[in-house]
């Protein structure tokens, strides 16, 4: 597992040389297309301000409440048995219904847990790794004015279920290595 | 993947109960004044973390401008058309349905959720066509929106600017661990669809088969 936390760390840069060499062998002014680029990001984070003040606080409401500990004490009983901690099953349920939701969760948890706790570690994977299926197979399908969706939610969700089982193990073994 | 803050209609009551019911709560357990600190707290929150995320999200953007201009983006797409033949096998190699399906794949794994959800729209547009408009989705919609929610995607752009504002000691560790996960579930995703297109395509073959002894 050390190994695979090592190519992590060499991804980014790595990328970023290959995009910067290509570019230059391209004769593309790579600086000011980065400059450029970056404009677009900043407005994208800009943007997302709003959102992530309502999402945050509402998640800090329901944190200070103590009524997500209520909810995982609730779940600890089923959780534990499957080696997922309990914190982490409300996260798990909302990413399929809404990406900004989750997100105000993944704080949370990295905010009560630590980023690098089994929690943290889980959370930060298993975000990566899936979708918010529902709302996205709802939004596609109103495009292609379709009512039956045949498959799709059976093969979603198997699919996110393989990437949590897969996050769980990864990251326990990235906690446990370390 | 759908990255747009608004128009999720589910949020609306999601966020209106989570509010209800943290203040309701925290009323009958006496945690009313941690409830007040925990609103005002996480909304200076947010604000501090997108100051990181200004930093990290226009380091990647500013990244695939140079990409985009290079031609880089480009020659990824033109890459990835065989598997994506394979995928599509009832779908003709030049229809446009086949086009923005390639640019919605590669703009999620890219990290370009702006870029992937206009492209991945149309593209179910011209499946729709391809379909007949029909009500009930082709093999090729099923097959496309398995793989879109699958979430395949290089870097986790996002969770690594939380990761380094909620002090991680390496907010890049988990991009390995990431790009296995996120493959597992595509590569279930798409033994799932190969699955379901034989499965099909045996059941019509059968049927074709039955008439034709009828007839």
């Amino acid at each position: 597992m050390k190994a695979v936390v090592a190519v992590s760390t060499y991804i980014i840069p790595v990328v970023m040389m290959l995009i910067v060499i290509h570019g230059m062998i391209k004769n593309v002014n790579v600086y000011d297309e980065f400059v450029n680029g970056a404009k677009d990001g900043m407005k994208t984070v800009v943007s997302i301000v709003p959102t992530l003040i309502g999402l945050m606080m509402a998640v800090g409401i329901l944190r200070a409440s103590g009524f997500l500990d209520l909810i995982s004490s609730a779940l600890g009983n089923v959780t534990d048995k499957i080696g997922l901690p309990a914190p982490l099953l409300p996260l798990l349920l909302v990413r399929m219904f809404s990406s900004s939701a989750a997100t105000g969760l993944t704080l949370d948890l990295f905010k009560e847990y630590g980023t690098d706790s089994l929690i943290g570690l889980i959370a930060s994977i298993a975000t990566s790794a899936t979708e918010t299926i529902f709302f996205t197979i709802s939004v596609y399908s109103v495009a292609a004015k379709i009512t039956k969706t045949r498959w799709t939610l059976a093969g979603a969700l198997i699919s996110t279920v393989a990437g949590i089982v897969a996050s769980v193990v990864l990251a326990t073994l990235m906690s446990t290595s370390s | 993947m759908v990255t747009n803050c608004c128009g999720e209609p589910m949020l609306n009551y999601l966020w209106g109960f989570m509010i209800i019911i943290g203040v309701i709560y925290g009323a009958f357990t006496g945690n009313i004044q941690a409830v007040a600190d925990g609103a005002i707290n996480s909304a200076k929150d947010a604000v501090t973390l997108c100051i990181t995320m200004l930093g990290v999200m226009s380091l990647w953007t500013g990244l695939m401008e140079i990409a985009e201009k290079s031609g880089l983006i480009k020659t990824c797409t033109e890459k990835i058309s065989p598997v994506m033949r394979w995928l599509f096998p009832y779908v003709p190699p030049q229809h446009d349905a086949m086009k923005h399906m390639t640019t919605n794949v590669i703009a999620n794994i890219l990290g370009l959720g702006w870029a992937a959800t206009p492209a991945g729209l149309r593209a179910m547009n011209s499946l729709a066509q391809l379909n007949d408009y029909d009500k009930t989705a082709s093999n090729a919609m099923c097959t496309f929106l398995v793989i879109n929610v699958s979430s395949l995607q290089l870097i986790p752009v996002n969770i690594i600017a939380y990761r380094s504002q909620y002090g991680s000691t390496n907010p890049t560790a988990v991009v390995a661990p990431a790009i296995i996960a996120t493959l597992v579930s595509t590569i279930v995703a798409v033994i799932f669809c190969r699955i379901m297109l034989r499965r099909d395509y045996s059941a019509k073959k059968t049927r074709r088969s039955e008439s034709g002894v009828r007839g």
